[in-house]
């Protein structure tokens, strides 16, 4: 059974239909790399998968762990392992990463009855991950992404994804805005938490990232469908050829 | 669109149904008849054996309210009020003359044990000493005069207090048992004449807290009263006056709640704070009166005066408030800086959801040289409520080196409510610096929804967006009710947003 599933997805924005018959399987233990043109619907896939309001789903279904994912609350989801790193994540001013982490957490480990971690435990496990991602504990102090650089919110999305032990992590463009050392960085990050129980579906617009994260299967989306699928030579043929080929194929 | 239209309808729903206080309770009690005349206001000082001096204090004030009009110039609307339908005054019915808390009426005393004030714990413990390292330690208790509809009920630890030299009792026995004190500074800071609610209060007031601190004496502990209207039609009209004599301290909470009732109910009060040279006092209030229904009906109008005077040198008033109840707030807790040196904050937190309606601020008069003050205010509007910030800082033309700092902040939740920002600035006087910035933003779907990714519900990630904002508030609140405020801060925003 594959750990996400989805088949048939028509979604509709504002009364457009954004994503239009989509089809995809992605196994425990695999990363799937999906490139497209600005505006085929990446992102609103993402948001879909984690259950952003605002879209409407018109027909298909999606299944997660051979459950329906489009029936469960999107802190369930989240609970049950769906984690999205934003293209854009947002400020919370007043309200510090650490304090943030730390109830985001303590939600998920009791919606899944498991108990809450100790302060000390809580604190350890912050600083290790932390510390591998360069992320300098003064940050942690501080307002959620407040006053971050476009560098270091990335790197604080890897931070929750680590921290959470999601099944599936969806990372939308998580290397824009990063300068190469940064994007080793959080590459390393992610390539640590590659796992077979674990699936990644990496968006992206460069090949670039897909040397540092090798990806199993690369995915060209366009007009809010599937239109190609292959190994990792894709993304090579992709940065030669451009999207153009595949505009009719939508 | 599904998700939108759920918003829309848990925003509709907007609960301030789920008000946990609005239980009534069953006892009996002595009611003057309904209305308003001279001779109400004689029953009520006659009721409080009081002197003839203070009897003649109400009735001025009385024949002075005659004479005024209702202000109207606040951000807020309600349907006139008939003020001879009201009853002025209302008393449980003791059993017979009260000496100790076993003579309480036992459904007053549940009454209290539900609201989670415990009147009978903290007084089993008067005039006991702590076991040597037990778990009682000095510092965290805390002293409650409890308030039920017109009539102080009980005053916890007095023995202790009145070691240290504190008097803190009920007003209506500070007007018997320290005549000079209550002459000398009842209406010294609010006149009787005024504003229109302040002289109704003055002449109607039926009980309140009376505080007063001796020279050099630092207050042992917290003093706090507890406000609780029962009676169906009946206005609520406390008066309090705290004194903190040269070199003082203290420390004061208020709490408030109400039943749920479909009519409104007035609460008219008055406070006033003296601080005397090198004296400090930080007043704390946590306003829960019953806020109405869904649709908007019934809910406590809250028109309250609250004002401290910094009559003495370097004395210093601190005024933090959480706000989250009533139907109507109306009041501006106010310091008047007269002492040179002297300082005024005033810190609040106010947050309107359903169909309330805020109106709240401050005024910081300077008066004397060097003096400063601090405004930090935070609004969160929710539901269909309005929440208008109103601030009012000015410095007289001998106030030197006045100072003033004034951060308003508002938020809002869904785009049904509104949240207004009214800071009046007025220096006849060059060397004063007053600077004001204030902020009014939105809790974005983006926000939230970030949040809910990483796993926390709609409500735990409001809840958590608005602590935030409120931190620097909610800091300045006595430990053990900051706690107590950040739960409140949470139930009153369940079901803000969908
Ligand atoms: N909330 C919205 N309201 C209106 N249109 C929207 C909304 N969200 C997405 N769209 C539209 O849906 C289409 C797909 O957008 P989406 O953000 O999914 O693209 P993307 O593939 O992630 O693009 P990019 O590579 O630029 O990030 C676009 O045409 C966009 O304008
Ligand atoms: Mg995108």
């Amino acid at each position: 059974m594959a750990l996400l599933e989805i088949r048939d997805l028509h979604v509709g924005v504002e009364d457009r239909e954004v994503i239009r018959g989509l089809d995809l399987n992605v196994h425990a233990g695999e990363v799937h790399a999906i490139m497209g043109p600005n505006g085929s619907g990446k992102s609103t896939l993402s948001h879909v998968i984690a259950g952003k309001p605002g879209y409407e789903v018109t027909d298909g279904q999606i299944l997660f762990k051979g459950e329906d994912l489009l029936e469960m609350a999107p802190e369930e989801r989240a609970a049950k392992g769906v984690f999205l790193a934003f293209q854009y994540p947002v400020e919370i001013a007043g309200v510090t990463t650490m304090n943030f982490l730390r109830a985001a957490l303590n939600a998920q480990r009791k919606a899944r009855d498991q108990q809450e971690f100790s302060t000390p435990e809580f604190l350890k496990r912050v600083r290790e991950v932390a510390g591998s991602l360069n992320i300098r504990q003064d940050m942690l102090k501080r307002g959620v992404n407040v006053g971050f650089s476009g560098g270091e919110k990335k790197r604080n999305e890897i931070l929750q994804m680590a921290l959470f032990e999601p099944s599936l992590c969806i990372l939308d463009e998580i290397d824009s805005g990063l300068d190469i050392d940064a994007l080793r960085i959080v590459a390393s990050g992610i390539n640590g938490l590659r796992s077979p129980e674990r699936a990644m579906i990496v968006i992206t617009h460069y090949r670039r990232l897909l040397d540092h994260i090798v990806p199993d299967v690369v995915h060209v989306m366009s007009k809010g469908r599937i239109v190609k699928s292959g190994d990792k030579e894709l993304a090579l043929e992709l940065e030669a050829c451009g999207y153009g080929q595949f505009e009719d194929a939508a | 669109m599904v998700a939108l239209q759920e918003t829309v309808e848990r925003v509709r729903r907007i609960d301030v149904d789920q008000y946990r206080y609005g239980f009534e309770t069953l006892i009996e009690s002595e009611k003057a008849p309904k209305g308003l005349s001279e001779e109400i206001v004689k029953f009520i000082s006659q009721k409080k054996n009081e002197p003839a001096w203070m009897l003649q204090w109400r009735l001025e004030a009385y024949r002075r309210w005659l004479t005024m009009t209702e202000p109207t110039w606040a951000r807020v609307e309600y349907p006139k009020i008939d003020f001879q339908d009201i009853y002025y005054y209302a008393a449980p019915k003791p059993k017979k003359t009260v000496t100790s808390l076993d003579e309480i009426d036992p459904e007053i005393l549940k009454t209290y044990d539900k609201l989670g004030i415990p009147l009978r714990e903290v007084a089993a413990l008067e005039g006991v000493e702590p076991p040597p390292g037990g778990e009682q330690t000095p510092n965290r208790k805390i002293a409650v005069d409890a308030v039920f509809d017109s009539v102080s009920v009980a005053t916890t630890f007095k023995a202790e207090l009145k070691r240290a030299g504190v008097i803190f009792m009920p007003i209506s026995g500070a007007i018997r048992e320290h005549p000079e004190l209550v002459q000398k500074y009842l209406g010294s800071v609010v006149p009787t004449s005024d504003n229109f609610y302040a002289t109704l209060n003055s002449a109607v007031f039926s009980d309140g807290s009376f505080v007063y601190v001796p020279p050099g004496v630092r207050c042992p502990m917290e003093l706090s009263t507890y406000f609780r209207i029962n009676e169906r039609n009946t206005g609520q009209f406390e008066r309090t006056l705290i004194i903190a004599d040269k070199g003082s301290y203290v420390s004061y909470l208020e709490g408030c709640t109400a039943p749920q009732r479909d009519e409104n109910q007035l609460h008219a009060a008055v406070v006033e704070l003296v601080a005397l040279d090198d004296a400090e006092i930080k007043y704390s209030t946590v306003q829960n009166w019953y806020p109405g229904n869904s649709e908007g009906k019934g809910g406590i109008y809250n028109f309250v005066t609250k004002r401290g005077h910094c009559r003495g040198d370097r004395s210093k008033i601190s005024w933090t408030q959480v706000e989250t109840g009533s139907a109507i707030t109306w009041k501006y807790p106010s310091c008047i800086l007269r002492g040179d040196n002297s300082s005024g904050e005033f810190y609040s937190i106010a947050i309107s959801n359903g169909f309330q309606q805020v109106d709240s601020g401050t005024k910081m008069i300077h008066l004397g040289k060097n003096t400063s003050s601090r405004i930090i205010s935070k609004g969160i509007a929710a539901g269909k409520s309005q929440n208008t910030y109103r601030g009012l800082v000015t410095a007289h033309r001998k106030a030197t080196g006045a100072r003033n700092f004034t951060a308003c902040d508002s938020l809002l939740i869904g785009d049904k409510c509104g949240a207004h920002t009214v800071p009046y600035i007025e220096a006849k006087n060059s060397s004063a610096t007053f600077e004001h910035e204030a902020t009014t933003s939105k809790i974005s779907e983006d926000v939230l929804f970030y949040c809910i990714q990483r796993g926390l519900s709609q409500e735990e990630a409001v809840g958590l967006v608005v602590n935030g904002f409120v931190k620097q508030v909610l800091q300045k609140l006595p430990m053990e009710f900051a706690v107590e405020a950040q739960k409140l801060i949470s139930i009153s925003l369940d079901g803000s947003v969908g």
